[in-house]
C-alpha cells in the first residue's frame, strides 16, 4: 500500500492498520480490490476519546471471503470530525456511517444520505459521545425527608 | 383519518416540521430519507390521493403519475416488530422504499459503557431477543479474548449445544410467522409447539425462557441439571420427523411455491457489497458460514454441512433455513455424545464467581465473591472484534477496554441491522404483496436492528 498506512499493530491475533484520514479512500479501494479482496465490510463503528487531540477513533472491520482474513482499519476523525465516506467502496457502509453520524456526530464526506438513523430525525446531540449524560429520571421519595 | 379533522392534519404535519427543523439547524438541504419522511407525514391519505390524481391530470406532463406515498408500519403485523417503511407506490408496484428504524432503540450500547462486564451480559442478551445465546456468545468471546482466557472444553461444548438449540428455536419462530403471513396458519401452530419444547430446555438449564445469561465470561453459568440430557436427547430424536411435517405442509404447497419462488433476488456480488450474511447470502450460493470459515468454540470438531441455495429467492432462503435446522439437530446430537468431562467454567477467582458451597466455609471465597459482585473484574486495555454465526448471519461484538471494570466501548454488529439494508434494492419494482414475503424471508428482528 503506497504510503497509505501509518502504522501496523498486531495484538490478540487481530491486525489493525492505522490510516491517516486523508488516505482512507485510497486504502479502502486498494484493500477491497484484487488481490487482497476484502469485499466485505463487516462493521464500522467509533469510540470517543474526549481528552485525545483527535478525539473520534473509527474502526472498520474488514473481512475477505476468499482468504478468510480479517483486518481492522483505525482512523482518527479529528476534533471537527469529518472523514471520507467509504459507501462508494462498500455500499453496506451507508447505514453504518449513518449510525456513527447519529451517535457520535462524525460527518462523512460524499455520503449519499447522511440522516439520523436510530434517534428521531430532529434529535439534538449525539448520545454515544462520552460527555452526553446517561440520563434517567431521578426517583423522588415523598417520605424521605 | 378523515381529512376534515384539523387535529389529525396537524399531527401529520408534525414530522415534516421536524425534518425541516433538523436541516435548518445544521444549515443543509433535506437528505433523501428526511424528504421521504416529511413527504409521508405531510398529507392525510385523502390529500395524498387527491395529489396523485392532480399530478396525473396535469397538462404539462400528461400521463406521468405521481407516486402514492404510503406508510407501512411502524405498527404492522407483518413487519416483525416496529419497522416503518415509507413506500412510494405506483399502483401496486413499489417504486421506492425507505426503511425508518429506531422505534425500539433502547441505548444498550450506552448502558453497557456504564455497567461492569458481567452486568453487560444481561443487557446484550436483550438485543436480538430471538437469539439471546448468540448475543452473549459474541460478547463473552470478545471479553475472553481481551482477558486471554481459554474456556474449558466442556463449556465450549455446552455453548455449541445451546447455540444450536437456539438456532432451531429462532428458525421455528421465523418459519411459523412467515408461514402465517402468507396464509399458512397450521405451520405456525406446529412450529410453536416445538419452540415451546426448546424454551423448556432453556428454562431447565438457565432458569429463564428468554433473555438468559447462561454464558459467562470464562464458560457457562452452570452445568447441565439432572434430567436435562435425556430431555435434550428426546428433542433431538423427535425433531427430524417434526421438520418433515413442516416440509410436507410447505415444500410442495402450490400457494407457498407461488408466493416465494422468484421473489426478492439480488446477485451475490451485490449482497456481499451490502454486507448481507447468513441464510440470505447462502441462499444465493455464497458459502460463508463463520462456523466453518473461522471456527470458534470448538466447531471444527463437529461434522455438519452448510446448506446453500442456487437462485437466492425467498424459497431458497426458506429451504436453506429448514436444512440448517436439520444440521443443527445433528450438531446437537454430536455435542451430547461427545460432551467432555470436566469443569463448566474456568477456575479463576479473579474473574469467575466462586462456587456457592465455598462461601460458607472460605473467607477468601467470600472476599472474591464480594469484590466481583460490587466491583467486577478488570479487563486489560485493548480492543477485540469477535463474531459468531447467528441464525441471521454474522453477529459481531467490538469491545474496547481501558483497563477498568467497565467496557470503554461496546458495539454489536447485528446481522438484522445490516441485512435490512438490502430490503430497498430487493423491493424496488416488486409488488406490494411480495414485500411481505421479502421482509419475512430476510428474518429481521427489530430488537437487534435498533439495539
Amino acid at each position: 500500500m503506497p504510503g497509505g498506512v501509518a502504522g501496523e499493530i498486531e495484538r490478540l491475533g487481530e491486525l489493525t492498520l492505522e490510516v491517516p484520514r486523508d488516505r482512507l479512500l485510497d486504502v479502502a479501494r486498494h484493500l477491497a480490490g484484487p488481490p487482497l479482496a476484502f469485499a466485505m465490510l463487516s462493521d464500522l463503528t467509533c469510540a470517543d476519546y474526549p481528552e485525545a487531540p483527535e478525539r473520534f477513533r473509527l474502526a472498520y472491520q474488514l473481512y475477505s471471503i476468499e482468504s478468510g482474513a480479517r483486518v481492522r482499519l483505525r482512523v482518527w476523525a479529528g476534533p471537527d470530525p469529518e472523514v471520507d465516506s467509504v459507501s462508494s467502496v462498500w455500499p453496506t457502509a451507508n447505514w453504518h456511517e449513518r449510525e456513527v453520524y447519529d451517535m457520535f456526530g462524525v460527518r462523512f464526506r460524499g455520503h449519499p444520505d447522511l440522516t439520523r438513523i436510530l434517534m428521531p430525525i430532529d434529535w439534538e446531540g449525539h448520545p454515544l459521545r462520552r460527555d452526553y449524560p446517561l440520563g434517567g429520571e431521578e426517583v423522588e421519595f415523598s417520605d424521605a425527608r | 383519518m378523515p381529512a376534515s379533522d384539523p387535529d389529525a392534519t396537524a399531527v401529520f404535519a408534525g414530522e415534516r416540521r421536524e425534518a425541516l427543523e433538523a436541516a435548518r439547524r445544521e444549515e443543509r438541504p433535506l437528505t433523501e430519507t428526511e424528504r421521504a419522511i416529511a413527504e409521508s407525514e405531510a398529507y392525510t391519505p385523502e390529500e395524498a390521493a387527491a395529489r396523485t390524481r392532480e399530478a396525473a391530470e396535469a397538462p404539462e406532463r400528461p400521463g406521468v403519475r405521481h407516486p402514492m406515498v404510503i406508510n407501512l408500519g411502524p405498527q404492522h403485523p407483518s413487519t416483525h416488530g416496529v419497522l416503518r417503511l415509507v413506500t412510494e407506490l405506483d399502483g401496486e408496484v413499489i417504486r421506492d422504499l425507505h426503511p425508518v428504524i429506531g422505534y425500539l432503540h433502547t441505548g444498550i450500547e450506552k448502558q453497557c459503557e456504564n455497567k461492569t462486564y458481567w452486568q453487560g451480559i444481561t443487557l446484550v442478551t436483550r438485543m436480538d431477543y430471538l437469539a439471546p445465546f448468540f448475543n452473549i456468545h459474541a460478547y463473552t468471546m470478545a471479553a475472553e479474548r481481551l482477558l486471554e482466557l481459554e474456556i474449558p472444553p466442556r463449556a465450549a461444548y455446552l455453548r455449541v449445544l445451546m447455540s444450536e438449540l437456539n438456532r432451531i428455536a429462532s428458525h421455528l419462530v421465523w418459519l411459523g410467522t412467515s408461514g402465517l403471513e402468507l396464509g399458512a396458519i397450521t405451520v405456525f401452530f406446529y412450529c410453536y409447539r416445538e419452540r415451546d419444547a426448546a424454551l423448556d430446555l432453556f428454562e431447565m438449564i438457565s432458569g429463564e425462557r428468554m433473555n438468559h445469561r447462561y454464558f459467562q465470561v470464562g464458560g457457562c453459568a452452570d452445568d447441565m441439571p439432572r434430567g436435562f440430557e435425556s430431555k435434550c436427547r428426546e428433542f433431538v430424536r423427535s425433531m427430524p420427523s417434526r421438520i418433515d411435517e413442516y416440509e410436507e405442509l410447505l415444500s410442495h404447497n402450490p400457494i407457498w411455491l407461488e408466493r416465494t419462488k422468484g421473489i426478492g433476488i439480488l446477485p451475490p456480488e451485490e449482497l456481499i457489497g451490502l454486507g448481507v450474511t447468513g441464510p440470505p447470502l447462502r441462499a444465493a450460493g455464497v458459502d460463508l458460514d463463520l462456523r466453518k470459515a473461522q471456527p470458534y468454540s470448538g466447531y471444527e470438531h463437529f461434522d455438519f454441512q452448510v446448506p446453500l441455495g442456487t437462485v437466492g429467492d425467498a424459497y431458497d432462503r426458506y429451504a436453506v433455513r429448514v436444512r440448517e435446522m436439520r444440521e443443527s439437530v445433528r450438531i446437537m446430537e454430536q455435542a451430547l455424545d461427545g460432551m467432555p468431562e470436566g469443569p463448566h467454567i474456568v477456575d479463576d477467582r479473579k474473574i469467575v464467581l466462586p462456587p456457592r458451597s465455598e462461601l460458607a466455609l472460605s473467607m477468601e471465597a467470600l472476599i472474591h465473591h464480594f469484590k466481583l459482585v460490587t466491583e467486577g473484574f478488570r479487563v486489560p486495555e485493548g480492543e477485540a472484534y469477535c463474531a459468531v454465526e447467528s441464525p441471521r448471519g454474522e453477529l459481531g461484538c467490538y469491545l474496547v477496554a481501558d483497563g477498568g471494570p467497565k467496557p470503554y466501548r461496546c458495539h454489536v454488529r447485528d446481522p438484522s441491522f445490516v441485512n435490512l439494508q438490502a430490503l430497498r434494492p430487493l423491493a424496488r419494482g416488486a409488488l406490494l404483496a411480495d414485500l411481505i414475503t421479502i421482509i419475512g424471508s430476510l428474518d429481521n428482528v427489530m430488537g437487534g436492528v435498533d439495539r
